[in-house]
């Protein structure tokens, strides 16, 4: 179970990011948190990972404190940060140099058979693309069986049809093992998809605005109404953290308004 | 999202072959070729009379003369042996301070300031005082060559391990790695490329030291044939001794680029294919 209990950050320069966010992820849950830009949601992420630490409050993983990296929080950033004096395979067995070498190459092999991208152990990462390359993130991430894998915005940097693929894809991977996933992402739909609640941030500083539930049954059909429905919630939801007038009726508007403006 | 460029690079590589991957090293060697060749023409033709830079058919003549008696081997291999004494010594305690002093802020606000000005010393400055500490044989010199190695690798090393990419670090930390484990799995492969510039210049300025060295008193060394030379006025041994410098300086570069170059197979550079021929 992870546990913020009124995590905030404050900057050395005086930035307020984060404020009183407390939030309960159980084992297996994947959360979704979306935001406008500035909003502190990147900041939350870096303070669950332990990249950061919070100025007040606690993160807190089966009642244990994060106040550095922990072994059992894995991370896929934006971009994949793929090591680029390691082979692919190198670069997913990063977390795993401990283990015994035989262990180690079963584990990279089964990881990036699962991330369909066998034949390409060998090469060097330059010569990936963007997709590939971050599918490389993914498996790097998994190899080490985290209990929480966090994602920030980790699917931003691609185009429509890759992300769409890599979204299954990290679906299909989460069953296997089920890590609790904490997603950051400016893409209402990813959000959706992926999330079965989505947490809307207000900025300044950054607070959890509001929560959806998102209890739509996997795997989930994006053009259905239903989707749809909770599309709109969120898209509302994100239109009153700006606090602007609302331009979505949370039910009826069809409007799209807000998806151009949230951001 | 599966496709991707390699297929059209692999042909790239395939068809620099034959003819043209000895050809192009073989054009560096033309300049230095027609220069000899005139000099050559000058001296027979009576338009210079050679004595004091003398032709290339009289300095091969010195050098087999040299080479016979097995003194060149001897001169060469005591230098050598002085600048790799002295490499070693420079990179081992370069790429440490570099290491700790990129990788440690304290470490870095602490130890540069003092190396900095330790740099400023023109190092030939040390001489005296090395002769003094360490005597006039060997360990001097060395020291002194190990000091001119120092300055560049550790200049080199410390910048560049101060601006590996924080994104990559982070990768590091999300692992949980720090200090030594970090240095040895993030950092110094990160800042490889940098560290063999480093190394090369490192080791031009090991040649450029073993003659100041060898100028304080030796009595063996390719800097003992240039004092020998100038002192008994054999202006060819002079130019012997020098093209040997040029030669083994060269080929030492050659081999340290050689050993580097499979560690750098993964960079994704600017036109990787005419540094690789």
């Amino acid at each position: 179970m992870l546990t913020l209990d009124r995590v905030g950050k404050t900057y050395p320069n005086g930035v307020h990011a984060l404020d009183g966010i407390t939030l309960d992820v159980a084992p297996g849950e994947i959360v979704a948190i979306v935001g406008g830009s500035g909003c502190g949601k990147s900041t939350l992420l870096r303070a669950i990972s332990g990249l950061d630490t919070p100025s007040q409050g606690r993160v807190l993983l089966d009642g244990e404190a994060v106040t550095q990296p922990h072994e059992k929080i894995g991370m896929i950033f934006q971009e994949p940060r793929l090591l680029p004096w390691l082979t692919v395979a190198g670069n997913v067995g990063f977390g795993l140099e401990h283990r015994p070498r035989r262990e180690r190459d079963e584990r990279v092999a089964d990881a990036l058979a699962r991330v369909g991208l066998t034949d390409k152990a060998k090469v060097w990462p330059r010569e990936l693309s963007g997709g590939q390359a971050q599918r490389v993130a993914i498996a790097r991430a998994l190899v080490p069986r985290p209990e929480v894998l966090l994602l920030d915005e980790p699917f931003s940097a691609l185009d429509a049809f890759t992300r769409v693929d890599l979204q299954d894809h990290l679906l299909t991977l989460w069953a296997d093992l089920k890590p609790t996933l904490v997603l950051v992402t400016h893409d209402v739909d990813e959000a959706i998809v992926l999330a079965d609640r989505v947490m809307v941030m207000r900025p300044r500083p950054g607070r959890i605005f509001e929560e959806i539930v998102d209890d739509l049954p996997r795997p989930r059909d994006r053009q259905s109404a239903a989707f749809d429905f909770i599309k709109r919630r969120v898209l509302a939801a994100l239109d009153r953290s700006l606090a602007k007038p609302a331009t979505i009726d949370d039910t009826q508007t069809k409007s799209s308004e807000g998806a151009a403006l949230w951001w | 999202m599966t496709a991707t460029a390699e297929p059209a690079q692999a042909e790239q590589k395939q068809r620099k072959s034959g003819f043209g991957r000895f050809a192009r090293p073989a054009i560096g060697i033309l300049l230095p070729l027609v220069l000899a060749v005139s000099w050559e023409m000058a001296v027979r033709t009576g338009w210079s009379n050679g004595r004091l830079v003398p032709p290339p058919s009289v300095i091969y003549a010195t050098f087999a003369e040299l080479a016979k008696t097995g003194e060149l081997q001897r001169h060469a291999l005591a230098t050598l042996a002085r600048v790799m004494a002295g490499f070693g010594l420079g990179v081992m305690s370069g790429t440490l301070l570099g290491a700790l002093t990129g990788y440690s802020t304290t470490m870095f606000r602490l130890l540069d300031p003092t190396l900095q000005a330790l740099r400023a010393i023109p190092s030939i400055a040390w001489i005296p005082l090395f002769i003094l500490w360490l005597g006039i044989f060997e360990t001097s010199k060395v020291v002194l060559i190990a000091v001119g190695v120092f300055f560049p690798v550790y200049l080199g090393v410390t910048g560049a391990v101060r601006s590996v990419d924080r994104k990559i670090v982070e990768v590091g930390r999300v692992f949980r790695l720090s200090g030594f484990a970090m240095v040895r799995r993030i950092l110094l492969p990160a800042v490889l490329p940098t560290y063999v510039i480093a190394l090369r210049s490192g080791l031009g300025l090991g040649w450029m030291f073993v003659v100041a060295a060898e100028f304080m008193g030796a009595s063996e060394g390719l800097g003992f044939l240039l004092v020998d030379g100038q002192q008994l006025g054999k202006p060819a041994q002079i130019v012997a001794a020098i093209v040997a410098f040029a030669v083994i300086g060269k080929l030492t570069d050659w081999i340290l680029v050689g050993i580097t170059a499979p560690f750098l197979r993964w960079e994704d550079r600017y036109n990787a294919a005419a540094v690789e021929d």
